[in-house]
């Protein structure tokens, strides 16, 4: 989310950062963090003197972001929530290698809210300090931070071991967990020198291991940290935490969005039995009670008038005929230009043009959000799978009139995001907050989303309309003009100032054709739509309609020209050597070229872009049958630099194709005067088992470029893969989504 | 009113609102947290626990309905098709957020305990009731075969 990066330089782009500054920006300020920095009270490890007292050979070794136990456990402190996209695996698999650890002692836990110490670095440019998950960049900013703390505690150990021993640090060798010296015969594990090692001075430089001798980085195979305990219903989520007292809350919330309490009337719900406190919030009016169940039956209970004077009453189909109209209107704001896009459009020997339209999505979370809080007078604890950690801090601060250094965070694992729990005003945990203000505190409160409370909720991808003209001249160039309309997810937000550059958020329009291919004459523009529904970034952002209705459109045109696809796209993708790579790893692997029984309604397609530095290719095989459309196999080929958990990137592109795939068939937020027509998974269906493609292949570019994401940017190239199939099946152009085959056959002729 | 049920293996008595749904009664009142809210409609398949053996959605079924029965949830499973299938899902790590997983293999294992050998299409109609939004689906399959084929090798004890 939230950020692009690029290969290549482009002083005119609107987030302004490119890979390459990105890499250095990280790197630099990764080395200055990373060393001197050690927790408050923690350990004398940042003042060392070798002299300490309080350190010895039971004490652990505690580094801001590695613990050594005596216990011979190694706990990576991850500073980023882990929502299913692996970070509790990837994180601690770079320390794991920088400090020759084995696997198998390798622990990990949650990071205390704690700025600048664990800020997420991609951001520090931004001028951004905060900490959080998101935009895929866990592993890609936590590289060289970790890589630091693994070897710096490395040298620690290697340190104490030589002291101890009386041996020269030089002979001293680190293996699978075992510090050894093999001239004197000594060994001993990480825990028996961990003591010893938090009283040696912390290293003002350590050397990294030359990538080409990784052992676990890259391993094919590296089992989760998770696993177990996610096979086992052991993990703790939010919605498990008990407390003492702990009372559950169910929050009624206008009907439409931007509708306030005007008056309520409780008697009902409090006479439910187990229901203890009935208040209002900001957003609502809070049931309290002594079981989720109570809560739920006080809510049904409650009767509560709504003042809807400044509410947003307008429906889904009413929007799209307004962004329609949008879209021929001269308010748009230039994203893009190059060359004369008109000009050259009305000189092209092949012409194409198409109307998109992409739905409202819901991130539909499997735990529905929840969160718990206890406060006093001078302290608050939240319990949350918390995505933004600094940010929720600070408004549960503000809520309760304290210090943010007053409120602990306890961040726990999420069942699932996607992005929904990164809300820059921090939905639920602002909720909880309130709730446990309006109620004197008396008691900690869990609060709980329903079901129907988040899939009416809001916070949506957003509604998004694209009209495209391309076309090719004699020689083959290719002129694009393209109008966006949707709303903007950045305005508003504390990111605005820092995001959005003369009224553009790039979050509305990134990842269009301009940025990813290499076309003479281009046109981009968008048009910012005002609407009262709250949007959000949705696993891959932008990327989620810029990829569609660019692979589409690209297909479209190498078909008017009578080009092959793949071909196509190559002869468009000089500066792009990643896409050139990835798609060509794809069409391979896929047996493009190869010839391809078509019989029985088959056909297949590809597609390719790029996002939060990884470029992803996949090919989609499709069976049509009649309006039924089954996707049989998926081959997929990812670029994310050094791949630093191969069997977690596989995951996350079959992963982030079921994603797509989910809301390409059936994904669809749509709203009747105000009131969102959908309440749970009857009516906002999403993919099952049986609808999976039985076969996704996983293939991985070789690189030894720094990692980066992959937790979104699987997502976008699925759908126009599938679209382009079904094109090739049937003949059938899909341009609005979710895909709805006889709708499209009507529309398209 | 009072309700004598038994939760993996154990007597238990619930004093609640017979009405209320199952999965608020092992949550909340048995502290019994693996087992989870995910729709609250019978639509997602995270509450599955198992009722004298077969899967259910505790998320509907009101605690009256299991006085006298024996419910198993997550924290109980304790049968060789349920060690089997629990190794698997770790050996191929199947979970993501794992939110789900507690449901997907109450549902996986109550089908190989009926059908040890399931073919696609058994799996199929078996777990269409689990959504998992991560999508972990296709390593689900993998490993509902993988734990089939543990099931049935020779050595195996089915541990």
């Amino acid at each position: 989310m939230y950020l692009r990066y690029r290969e290549d330089g482009d002083a005119g782009r609107a987030t302004g950062l490119t890979r390459r500054q990105f890499l250095e920006l990280t790197t630099l300020a990764g080395t200055g963090l990373t060393l001197g920095v050690v927790l408050p009270g923690c350990s004398p490890a940042g003042t060392g003197t070798g002299t300490a007292a309080a350190a010895g050979p039971s004490a652990p070794l505690e580094m801001p972001f590695v613990r050594i136990a005596p216990d011979n456990t190694v706990t990576v402190i991850s500073k980023h929530l882990e929502a299913g996209q692996g970070v509790w695996t990837g994180l601690p698999a770079i320390v794991a290698e920088e400090l020759d650890a084995s696997w198998e002692q390798m622990r990990v836990e949650s990071a205390p809210a704690k700025v600048p110490l664990y800020q997420n670095m991609a951001f520090v440019p931004l001028g951004v300090h905060a900490q959080f998950t998101g935009g895929s960049t866990a592993v890609a900013n936590s590289w060289q931070q970790l890589r630091q703390a693994g070897a710096t505690a490395r040298a620690m150990l290697v340190a104490a071991a030589a002291r101890q021993w009386k041996v020269p640090p030089a002979e001293v060798t680190v293996s699978e967990g075992v510090v050894a010296h093999a001239a004197s015969g000594h060994k001993a594990s990480f825990g028996e020198l961990a003591g010893g090692a938090a009283l040696q001075p912390v290293p003002a430089q350590v050397k990294l291991k030359d990538p080409a001798s990784f052992r676990i980085i890259g391993r094919e195979h590296l089992p989760r940290l998770d696993a177990k305990a996610k096979s086992s219903g052991t993990q703790q989520y939010a919605i498990d935490v008990r407390l003492p007292g702990m009372r559950t809350a169910v929050v009624l919330r206008p009907p439409r969005f931007g509708g306030k309490v005007k008056s309520f009337e409780a008697a009902r719900a409090r006479a439910v039995p187990g229901v203890v406190d009935v208040v209002e919030i900001p957003r609502g009016v809070a049931v309290v009670a002594r079981d989720m169940y109570a809560a739920q039956k006080g809510r049904a209970a409650l009767e509560v008038s709504w003042d809807e004077s400044a509410a947003e009453k307008r429906g889904t189909t009413q929007l799209m005929k307004e962004y329609r109209e949008l879209a021929r209107g001269k308010q748009a704001l230039v994203a893009a230009q190059a060359g004369d896009a008109d000009k050259a459009l009305a000189h092209a020997v092949h012409r194409v043009e198409g109307e998109f339209e992409f739905p409202y999505l819901a991130h539909a979370t499997m735990e529905p959000l929840t969160a718990v809080c206890s406060a006093s007078a001078d302290k608050c604890e939240i319990w949350a799978g918390c995505q933004m950690q600094t940010l929720d801090q600070a408004t549960a601060a503000t809520i309760l009139g304290l210090k943010p250094e007053q409120v602990t965070i306890h961040t726990l694992a999420a069942g699932g995001t996607f992005g929904r729990r990164a809300t820059p005003d921090s939905d639920f945990v602002s909720e909880v907050t309130s709730i446990v203000k309006a109620t004197g505190a008396k008691y900690p409160v869990r609060l709980v989303w329903t079901r129907e409370d988040d899939i009416t909720g809001g916070r949506y991808r957003p509604l998004n309309y694209h009209r495209i003209e391309a076309g090719i001249d004699k020689d083959g160039k290719v002129a694009w003009r393209q109008r966006l309309v949707g709303q903007s997810i950045i305005a508003g937000t504390p990111f605005e100032p820092v995001m959005m550059k003369n009224g553009l958020d790039p979050t509305a329009f990134g990842g269009n054709a301009a940025e990813e291919y290499d076309l003479d004459h281009t046109h981009v523009s968008w048009t910012r739509a005002k609407v009262g529904v709250p949007v959000l970034w949705w696993r891959s952002v932008e990327n989620t309609h810029t990829a569609y209705s660019k692979e589409v459109m690209m297909d479209e045109l190498a078909r008017a020209a009578g080009e092959d696809p793949v071909a196509f796209r190559l002869a468009h993708l000089g500066k792009h050597p990643r896409h050139v790579a990835a798609l060509k790893l794809a069409a391979e692997k896929a047996g493009w070229g190869q010839p391809f029984a078509k019989q029985g309604g088959r056909g297949r397609g590809i597609a390719v872009h790029e996002s939060f530095g990884t470029v992803v290719a996949q090919v989609a095989e499709v069976t049509v049958k009649g309006d039924h459309l089954t996707v049989d196999r998926v081959v997929c080929a990812v670029d994310c630099g050094i791949a630093v958990t191969p069997d977690v990137v596989r995951a996350q592109m079959q992963s982030a194709i079921g994603f797509g795939l989910s809301a390409a068939l059936s994904g669809r937020i749509t709203l009747t005067d105000g009131h969102v027509d959908q309440t749970n998974f009857h009516q906002y269906t999403v993919l099952r088992l049986p609808d999976m493609p039985r076969t996704i292949e996983v293939y991985i570019v070789p690189s030894t470029n720094a990692p980066s994401g992959v937790g979104e940017p699987g997502t976008p190239p699925i759908a126009p893969a599938v679209a382009n199939a079904v094109r090739d099946a049937v003949g059938v152009k899909l341009h609005t989504l979710p895909f709805d085959l006889a709708a499209a056959r009507r529309a398209h002729g | 009113m009072s309700i004598q049920l038994t939760v993996n293996g154990v007597s238990r008595e619930l004093d609640v609102d017979p009405d209320m749904p199952l999965l608020w009664a092992i949550r909340d009142h048995l502290e019994l947290p693996g087992t989870k809210f995910g729709c609250g409609m019978a639509l997602c398949g995270a509450c599955t626990v198992h009722i004298d053996g077969a899967p259910t959605r505790s998320c509907i079924t009101p605690v009256s309905a299991v006085a006298g029965k024996s419910v198993t949830t997550i924290e109980g499973l304790a049968t060789a098709a349920a060690k089997a299938v629990q190794e698997a899902w770790v050996a191929l790590d199947v979970p993501q957020c794992g939110y789900c997983q507690s449901g997907q293999i109450m549902s996986a294992s109550a089908l190989l305990a009926s059908n040890p050998q399931p073919s696609d299409a058994d799996i199929d109609a078996a777990m269409a009731g689990n959504i998992c939004r991560c999508a972990t689906y296709v390593r689900i399959r993998s490993a509902i075969h993988q734990a089939a084929g543990a099931l049935a090798a020779p050595q195996s004890k089915g541990t």
